[in-house]
């Protein structure tokens, strides 16, 4: 298949590659980027695992295809906080348990991310609705409120 | 904090925890080497089918396609298994389950891989399968495999077994096949060595089984075959079968090359055993005053085309069919049987959570019967320490079952559903299409046990190595290195924090887990922190006795001192201190000399194995644990919501207090989803649903806040007394939202998952059974009159 060169900005670093059409977001992001921190748990949109933001919203980036993202801004679990400085939302998963494996809670500190930002100080029903598209096989999700609520209490 | 409030008992967080956080924690699927090829594996489409010719010409015709490889490239043992190597590598002859692998392909990159796998050409002569247990387990069923249809057979008889009570009831029970659905689907990177073995790095719950398994395919000597595990994104039993490994192994020596294999979900979905469905027939008798009489059950559990773990985990149905019940006299029996459906195994509460949906119902039905309160006949019967077991076995202390049913029932009840609640609270939630004149609230409980760490006579172990040293700057810093597989439920933390009490440092510096260490057994049967977390601990004491020998030698202290210098010598704030001698130096001083390294292994008692009449003393300890679950159920659609979950659990001495809650709050959540929404559904032994589309899992809608009492008696046996805790709140949960259901609508349930049309008259009424107890008049068990026989 023709490959296509694509521009796009990855976490305030420009990006560019050639790209196979049908690539996904997700694959251009672990496999050409190197940022395996976009975790694929089903590749089809049901358990966000691969939530990253793009233009500022969050989508599933197993269902955006990388030619999608040409001239846009995509920022990742890698780019809301480095290993030095996290952001407020994932130190507070941290530090409420709101990770066991580990494996969903890229999607859900990026889901929670936006969550936040469009609703600083959201209800439990909020929380619970607003999280409603990530699955997390291990916590049992109490954990992960715990941390949305520690967070809503930090974000301005 | 300090050292010691980080120890045993605090709320340590996870050493992990910021790598996951920040999205830079590697999973297996994250790892690549320079060069690497992709793998995937072709799967048979047919439950059953002789495979007449496998061409591979065309697929390694491929540009960028490396390697094929198919049941004649495998150069040792043909089969694996975890309990009988009875599982092929590869399908050579004929194919026993759909989803069998039948070859595997290396290419340059996995959209290569999968244009090889099409290209792969497989002549298959399908054959009609056997998938019903009870067919396949009947005389004149054809054996599906050279070993026969039965896995095994469980005949157990207790006291007098024609004894029976006034008061009887009786029924039949149905649990569908639940999967692990651990979020990491299936990964591993093998890397080819130059002294002819391979170093894997891979996803595993139990890395020296995996590594002798590998080893007997590869016919390599086990040294050659070298594991790390790599991160793990859950597991839950779906982990201790060996999935991709020997393909993976095999591709990297056919290509010399190093090799990612990796499964999407659809894979990962047939790629490892599931949770046994059972067929289970109970029948209960009791006095009129409410004392258990007598329990008569029959199990049937579908095992499946392979092995796997069958012979155990039928084991624990039989053996805690009755429930944490005194239960004087006693007939169960059990069989698990092969068939052409996907092979089932391990998963989180191993056959306990399907006879716990049976026998809480049938206490139910037996309350309802004798017009008592269900928590109230739950109490009356509730094993007690000093008990005598349906199997022979005395029941060890402690066992709080009672305790555990009356604090539960002690919870507040949640508010009622009214028109001023949300409208997510409601039954369907955002689609708010529930009437609340048609919403109805039911309560339902559940009491259970079951078993902790392995059964049956085996000689289960873990061994650690601990070492204490100076870092470059001189602080003392502690390592330890265990083979125990870190899955999710938090043993980093809890060697840690082992360490630092035992040691008295701060800094625990843990290494990989690996094969360059003795085996720590399966992170499985809710047994690591009692068995890897007693191997740490031996460690640790081994290396603190050494030490401080090593520090009245040096100090000229009496021989007798340095024989036991625990008698005379104590570390304390970072320090070596004895009263009577005057010693007083800091750790870092008595190090001065050179590391301090110990290794232990740690053993627990020994168990025995089930004779022909069940009996024994198979199982080390027990765990009790009781739910009551609230739910609505909206009538017109059949939709439930399960409302609120109170959990009261006998935990042991608590290590971690984040991490209990974290671990019993996940397993009510899948004990939740096994409950209303999880199955993997076959038609003709094929996986209709093997997607996160069709097979639901619960979401921040569908789990409530879990209301949890911890019953903290220590363990005497245990390192610190703790006690296993993840499995136990999976058994109950699922039994105690059926009775909620059952108690909202007024029907009898004998099904998991419950589905809307159970509920609701959509169709005509469901009887899932075809007619009262199936058990007895059907070829597996004989005809009705041998039941009574016994
Ligand atoms: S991997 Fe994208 S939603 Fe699951
Ligand atoms: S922590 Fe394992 S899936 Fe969420």
């Amino acid at each position: 298949m023709d490959e296509v060169q694509i521009r796009l900005r990855v976490n305030g670093l420009e990006r560019r590659g050639r790209v196979e059409p049908r690539l996904t977001l997700a694959d251009f992001l672990r496999e050409h980027c190197h940022l395996t921190g976009t975790h694929l748990g089903c590749e089809h949109g049901v358990c966000g695992a691969c939530t990253v933001l793009l233009d500022g919203a969050a989508v599933r980036a197993c269902l955006v295809l990388a030619v999608q993202a040409e001239g846009r801004e995509v920022t990742t679990i890698e780019g809301l906080g480095t290993p030095e400085n996290l952001s407020p939302v994932q130190v507070a998963f941290q530090e409420n348990h709101g990770l066991q494996c580990g494996f969903c809670t890229p999607g859900f500190v990026v889901s929670v991310t936006a969550l936040l930002r469009d609703n600083p100080d959201p209800t439990d029903e909020e929380i619970r609705a607003g999280l409603s598209g990530n699955i997390c096989r291990c916590t049992g999700y109490q954990g992960i409120f715990k941390a949305v609520r520690a967070a809503a209490g930090n974000t301005p | 904090m300090t050292g010691r409030a980080r120890g045993v008992g605090g709320s340590v967080l996870r050493p992990d925890g910021l790598a996951k956080a920040g999205g830079t924690f590697v999973y297996a699927g994250d790892l690549s080497a320079p060069g690497m090829l992709h793998a995937r594996t072709l799967r048979s489409p047919h439950p059953r089918a002789r495979i007449r010719r496998v061409d591979t010409a065309a697929a390694l015709r491929i540009p960028g396609v490396a390697a094929v490889v198919t049941a004649v490239d495998v150069p040792g043992v043909a089969t694996y298994g975890l309990i009988v190597a009875d599982q092929p590598v590869f399908a050579a002859t004929e194919t026993r389950y759909a989803g069998e692998p039948v070859a595997a392909v290396a290419a340059v990159d996995a959209p290569t891989a999968r244009r090889a796998l099409a290209a792969v050409e497989v002549e298959y002569e399908p054959l009609p399968p056997l998938v019903d247990p009870e067919v396949a387990a009947g005389p004149g069923a054809e054996p599906l495999h050279p070993d026969g249809n039965v896995f095994r057979e469980i005949t157990l008889r207790h006291g007098d077994p024609d004894a029976v009570g006034p008061v009887v009831v009786e029924d039949s029970y149905l649990v569908g096949m639940q999967d692990q659905a651990f979020l990491a689907p299936e990964a591993a990177l093998v890397v080819p060595a130059a002294d002819g073995g391979v170093d894997m790095w891979l996803a595993t719950q139990w890395l020296h089984s995996d590594r002798e398994q590998i080893a007997a395919c590869l016919g390599l000597p086990e040294e050659l075959v070298r594991l790390e595990l790599a991160g793990v994104g859950g597991a839950f039993g779906g982990r201790e079968d060996v999935t991709l490994q020997v393909h993976g192994a095999l591709l990297a020596r056919a290509t010399g090359t190093p090799v990612r294999i990796a499964y999407d979900r659809v894979e990962s979905f047939l790629g490892h055993p599931h949770r046994h469905p059972a067929r289970m027939w109970f029948r209960h008798t009791a006095t009129e005053a409410g004392d258990l009489v007598s329990v008569h059950a029959r199990i049937i559990m579908d095992g499946g085309a392979y092995a796997s773990s069958s012979p155990a985990v039928i084991a624990n149905a039989v053996t805690h069919a009755a429930g944490p019940y005194r239960v004087p006299n006693a007939r169960l029996d059990g069989l698990v049987v092969r068939t052409n459906n996907p092979p089932c195994g391990a998963m989180r509460g191993f056959g306990v959570p399907q006879v716990t949906i049976g026998h809480e119902a049938q206490m139910d039905r037996l309350a309802d019967r004798l017009r008592m309160d269900p928590v109230g006949l739950r109490v009356r019967n509730a094993l007690q320490p000093g008990d005598v077991l349906p199997t022979g076995q005395v029941l060890g202390p402690p066992l709080p079952a009672r305790e555990a049913i009356e604090a539960v029932a002690a919870r507040p009840l949640p508010a009622a559903l009214t028109a001023a609640s949300p409208v997510t609270a409601r039954p369907g939630g955002r689609g708010a299409h529930a009437d609340l004149a048609r919403v109805r609230r039911g309560v339902g409980y559940a009491l259970a046990y079951k078993n902790l760490l392995f059964s049956e006579g085996f000689d289960d172990s873990s061994t650690a190595r601990a070492r204490l040293e100076l870092d470059a700057d001189g602080r003392p810093v502690a390592t330890i290195h265990s083979a125990c597989a870190e899955v999710g439920q938090g043993f980093v933390t809890v060697a840690g924090q082992i360490a630092r009490t035992e040691l008295g440092v701060d800094e625990v510096v843990l290494r990989p887990a690996d094969t360059g260490v003795g085996s720590a057994g399966s992170t499985s049967a809710s047994r690591q922190t009692w068995m890897s977390g007693g191997a740490v601990r031996g460690a640790c004491v081994a290396v603190v006795d050494r030490l401080l020998a090593r520090v009245a030698r040096r100090l000229g202290l009496p021989p007798e001192v340095v024989e036991a210098p625990r008698r005379a010598l104590v570390i304390t704030g970072g320090e070596i201190v004895g009263a009577e001698t005057g010693t007083r130096l800091t750790l870092a001083e008595a190090l001065a000399e050179g590391p301090v390294e110990a290794e232990h292994t740690f053993h627990h008692r020994r168990t025995t194995a089930l004779d022909a009449h069940g009996q024994g003393d198979p199982h080390v300890a027990f765990a009790a644990a009781a739910h009551r679950a609230v739910v609505d159920v909206d009538l017109d659609l059949g939709l439930v919501r399960v409302v609120s979950m109170a959990l009261a659990q006998d935990c042991g001495t608590v290590l971690n207090p984040l991490s209990l809650r974290g671990q019993v709050e996940g397993g009510t959540a899948q004990g939740l989803g096994l409950a209303v929404m999880e199955e993997l559904v076959t038609v003709d032994g094929v996986v209709t649903n093997p997607t996160l589309h069709d097979y639901l899992l619960p979401t921040t809608a569908d789990v409530p806040a879990l209301d949890f009492v911890a019953l903290t008696y220590p363990q005497p046996d245990a390192p610190y007394g703790v006690k296993g805790v993840g499995e136990t709140p999976t058994c109950t949960a699922t039994a105690a939202v059926l009775a909620a259901v059952r108690a909202a609508v007024g029907r009898d349930l004998r099904r998991v998952p419950v589905r809307p049309g159970d509920l609701v008259d959509l169709a005509d009424p469901v009887d899932p059974l075809g007619g009262a107890p199936y058990l007895g008049n059907k070829a597996a068990w004989g005809q009705p009159g041998e039941m009574e026989r016994g």
